[in-house]
């Protein structure tokens, strides 16, 4: 599997790159840029799982995303446990949360636009729900208690940040490359490309859909779990708002559905006209925004592979 | 709480502000059902028809409900030149496609607008934007009974149009079969066109009678792009009479709703039901597809 | 996938980082300027309220370097240093983070309590002195930053007056209110306020009925005022932002229901000059505690007559705090003759500036809150807002209860 060691080879320098960062550049600001485009990888990777490689398109991502954030959260300050422990539980409950959305949607058969807009609905509920009760802070949010260390998971230099960061979407990538090159993520391709075939050919489409999901919401409530440790607050419209529902699917589209890069290229892409705009346009609100709609539109009308889909050859 | 005095006009404030969700989803339904599209961009173009009705009440001093026939014609212009200029180039054959193009217009339309009319909230007064009318003791405020009126009235209008007009044989042969339709030589582009101007003409109306009893800025669109949405799905994609219907229902139960169990919890009911019908009934109350 | 198109993908990826990181950062430095960021949520759900920020904090810059800079540091100028948290707390912090880079010597912002939160947080890693304008959350000064100074009244401050001032003016009337139906928006501001007046209400002998929560935005009143009709509480005592404000009141006019009276806390629109010109009738007699200028001192009203010569601009709250911060903020630099961060946060600390036209007498911070700040009691009588408690700020007598 000679593009599969290629490919893992770039991850691996990738990551070399990365950690290698923080030692030639001493800017805050180029080390902010660093994690978010990061974070966003990780969450357009989430939604890459789901949508590119399994071609059920998510509108309401967003609902695993908060649901990592809150566990996280909810985890430190109403119980005190510890956020290392507390990760890999909200991990986990993003994971369920897919198992269960999935189980939910695709035992009734939803797909393409009514699947989209059932994960929005979903989204939509748990964000009501996360309003209404107490221990989530209801329409007042939580917030982190300041507590500059390693064991509280809340870094003094940015580096402890990005390599966290880092951590989570390496994971997301190999997890992608995982899916380029084995057996299950062949199945997935196939129940993508046309369900009622790969059933014929015996693929158990529903199972499948299901893992699929399962990791995308696990990936997910990663990226929502981050975000609470560098944030520090989360509320019902950060954790289950469409801002970031979009954002994750903005990342993988515009970088390329059902590649492994793909979310890494659209993060930067994002993250960089992003600031560009900002720059140069900086007495224009909304600007970037306009921008981002404008590249979607164009991304879908005139490269629907997004931009790995450049390169020519289909990922 | 729910003695009749209380319940009865909450009931009858659902019904008139469903029908102004309806009058919203009426336009989505038949986008839906004729192009089998999820216009996402659907809440931001009601936001750039209520930019619209406000322009001309501020600027030039026209009526809300005088600019229908200003608002009416404009947004069917703007719909069909937005499908045959960008939705219908990009679909590609695949309708995620059209999801996430449709989504892109809606993501552009909201923060052009917030570029060029700032965010500030802007609402118009007429001199009955605040009037009440009693309906058996109820206190129901009388834009709200106009909508109500107007919404009935617009989809008979629509109801004639599919059904008697060469037009509307067209639109429901294109819905039915598109290559088919091809085939017999109608020209399928120009009918999508036909049909999703005609979608967004309907937000004209809506916005007209909408504005009076509300307000414009440009985040408005989101706040009604979930409930047209659980409307249409209600109703039936492509079912008139399903959304009117459909938006009398969810307008009752987000305001019994809201009585019940509070503003905020009380919204819960609309997307518990959207999801519900999704799950166990995805063609709605009068749909007919699989 | 083949190896060349990796590498390729790669290779794009890293030059497009490399391209983003040799970008120029904005601003254009001159000489012996200071930097002043001034960081509000001028895009966004909060735009209006951030835009008006922006224009207060901006005033006041071209007015102090019209008058010559900073006079102790040779006329130096400040420099504004425009940003954008588009009403998200994560955008704002990576917006001081920007500002970091291009050497800023402090921050005014950012309007939002939540973006408030992550905006002095992010400010006290690099110790930059970070004037909170708004943001009326408490936990904002209750983190021990050192770096964070909020020049108005949190909203504790605010709703101990407001309790105050309500029972003093029902004693006054005979007590002839008892029952109170709270209405709040459900996010920090709202919340917060709402639990604390459902706790210290009943300690003074009001009945809190009913807590209605909503959300940002709501469409639609009706219910809110059908309950209000069944519970007829004698005070309504909304907090919210302005739309919602405004359109509850416009509900409550159109459905009738005229309780005796409506009793603001940081009433989103009870004290806008916007409201009370657009809704005239809904907005008579509203009571508002909230923040406000004295209205015995000159330069308060010829900022008003400065503001409202500008074209489509109102004289709120968002203005005048944000004017007044950046004037806090010169006079730290002139006594503290210095533009270095630590130096500003002293000259902060120790601050007792009293040419402000705030009701508030000389600042003093206590762990970053100026212990004077409070809020006043204002009244829409007559189509205009009036003072109307404490007495020593009084424009005219309380219409309490309200007789409609």
């Amino acid at each position: 599997m000679d593009s599969g060691m290629r490919s893992l080879a770039l991850i691996g320098a990738f990551v070399l790159v990365v950690l290698a960062l923080p030692l030639f550049v001493n800017s805050g600001f180029l080390l902010n840029l660093a994690i978010m485009v990061l974070y966003t990888t990780l969450i357009g990777q989430a939604w890459n799982i789901l949508g590119g490689f399994g071609g059920q398109f998510s509108f309401g991502h967003a609902v695993f995303f908060g649901t990592g954030a809150y566990a996280m959260a909810v985890l430190q300050v109403n119980f005190g446990i510890s956020p290392w422990l507390a990760l890999p539980c909200a991990i986990a409950l993003g994971a369920l949360v897919g198992l269960l959305l999935g189980a939910l949607s695709f035992r009734y058969g939803l797909k393409g636009s009514y699947f989209a807009l059932v994960t929005l609905a979903f989204a939509e509920v748990f964000r009501i729900l996360a309003n209404t009760f107490d221990f989530t802070g209801a329409g007042v949010g939580l917030q982190l208690p300041l507590q500059e260390s390693v064991a509280s998971m809340q870094f003094a230099t940015k580096a402890g940040y990005l390599y966290l960061v880092l951590l989570l979407a390496t994971a997301g990538l190999l997890i992608a490359w995982w899916l380029k090159h084995s057996r299950y993520g062949a199945w997935l391709a196939a129940v993508r490309d046309n369900e009622d075939s790969a059933a014929a050919l015996g693929v158990n489409a529903f199972r499948v859909k299901l893992v699929a999901i399962s990791i995308s919401g696990a990936l997910m409530a990663a990226g929502g779990a981050f975000y609470v440790q560098l944030f520090h607050y989360i509320d019902p419209h950060i954790a289950y708002g469409t801002a970031v529902s979009v954002e994750a699917l903005l990342a993988a589209i515009i970088g390329g559905m059902g590649t492994i890069f793909g979310p890494l290229l659209g993060a930067i892409v994002l993250q960089g006209l992003s600031e560009l705009t900002r720059n140069y346009l900086d007495s224009a609100p909304g600007v970037s925004l306009i921008v981002y709609g404008a590249l979607l539109v164009l991304i879908i009308m005139f490269m629907p592979r997004g931009i790995a889909g450049l390169s020519g050859r289909r990922a | 709480m729910l003695d009749p005095a209380i319940l009865f006009p909450s009931i009858l404030n659902g019904l008139t502000t469903g029908a102004v969700y309806a009058l919203i989803a009426l336009g989505l339904t038949l986008i839906y059902g004729v192009l089998h599209i999820i216009n996402f961009a659907h809440g931001a173009a009601l936001m750039v028809a209520l930019y619209g009705v406000y322009f001309l009440h501020r600027k030039l001093g026209i009526d809300p409900y005088m600019s229908l026939p200003i608002m009416v014609p404009a947004m069917f212009v703007a719909g069909y030149a937005l499908y045959r200029g960008v939705i219908g180039r990009a679909s590609h054959g695949k309708d995620e496609n059209i999801l996430l193009v449709t989504l892109g217009i809606s993501i552009m339309l909201e923060n052009a607008a917030l570029y060029f009319f700032k965010s500030d909230t802007l609402t118009i007064e007429t001199s009955y934007t605040l009037s009440t009318m009693s309906i058996f003791g109820a206190m129901i405020s009388v834009p709200k009974v106009v909508a109500f009126a107007g919404a009935l009235v617009a989809t008979a209008v629509l109801l004639l149009i599919i059904a008697k007009t060469d037009l509307g044989r067209a639109i429901r042969a294109c819905a039915k079969e598109r290559q088919g339709a091809r085939l017999v030589g109608i020209d399928v582009e120009h009918v999508f066109a036909m049909s999703f101007g005609i979608g967004l003409a309907c937000l004209g109306a809506a916005a007209c009678f909408l504005l009076p009893t509300y307000y414009v800025n440009p985040q408005v669109g989101n706040g009604f792009v979930l409930i047209a949405f659980t409307i249409v799905v209600l109703g039936g994609m492509g079912s008139f009479t399903g959304a009117l219907l459909g938006g009398f229902l969810i307008g009752v139960v987000e305001s019994v709703g809201g009585l019940a169990l509070g503003e905020s919890l009380g919204q819960i009911g609309i997307f518990v039901i959207f999801i519900a019908v999704l799950l166990f009934r995805p063609q709605g109350l009068f749909g007919a597809r699989a | 996938m083949t190896a060349t198109t990796k590498r390729r993908q790669f290779l794009m990826s890293t030059a497009a980082l490399a391209a983003t990181a040799a970008l120029p950062l904005g601003a254009r430095a001159q000489a012996a300027s200071i930097k002043v960021g001034v960081l509000h949520p001028v895009t966004g759900a909060l735009a209006y309220s951030g835009n008006l920020s922006r224009l207060g904090a901006t005033m006041a810059i071209d007015e102090i370097n019209a008058a010559g800079g900073i006079k102790s540091m040779g006329g130096a100028k400040l420099q504004a240093l425009l940003g954008d948290a588009q009403s998200k707390p994560e955008v704002g912090a990576s917006e001081v983070e920007k500002m970091n880079e291009q050497g800023v010597n402090a921050i005014v912002g950012s309007y939002a309590s939540a973006i408030c939160l992550a905006t002095t947080q992010a400010a006290a890693k690099y110790s930059i002195p970070h004037l909170v304008d708004v943001g009326v959350a408490d936990q904002i000064v209750e983190r021990g930053l050192k770096n964070t100074f909020r020049f108005g009244p949190g909203y504790k401050i605010v709703t101990a007056a407001a309790i105050n001032n309500l029972h003093i003016m029902n004693t006054v009337a005979g007590k002839p209110a008892k029952t109170v139906m709270i209405i709040h928006e459900e996010s920090l501001f709202g919340t917060g306020t709402a639990n604390l007046l459902a706790s210290q209400l009943p300690g003074l002998g009001y009945e809190v009925k009913e807590i209605v929560k909503h959300a940002n935005p709501t469409r639609d009143f009706n219910n809110i005022v059908l309950r209000m009709k069944s519970i007829n509480p004698d005070i309504v005592i909304p907090a919210n932002y302005y739309n919602e404000y405004a359109l509850l009141l416009r509900t409550m006019k159109q459905q009738n229901v005229k309780p005796k009276a409506v009793f603001s806390v940081l009433g989103g629109a009870a004290s806008s000059f916007k409201f009370v010109k657009e809704f005239s009738d809904a907005a008579n007699g509203v009571i508002d505690v909230n923040h406000w200028y004295n209205p015995k001192d000159k330069r308060a009203h010829a900022l008003r007559k400065k503001v409202e010569g500008m074209r489509d601009q109102f004289y709120t709250y968002e203005v005048f705090l944000n004017y007044q911060a950046v004037y806090l903020l010169a006079d730290a630099l002139e006594r503290g003759k210095s533009a270095k961060r630590e130096d500003i946060i002293n000259a902060l600390t120790g601050s007792t500036w009293d040419k402000h036209f705030m009701p508030y007498g000389p600042t003093k911070f206590v762990n970053g809150q100026n212990t004077g700040a409070a809020p006043l009691t204002m009244q829409v009588l007559k189509g205009d807002i009036k003072v109307i408690l404490p007495n020593t700020y009084a424009e005219a007598e309380p219409v309490f209860p309200w007789k409609a």
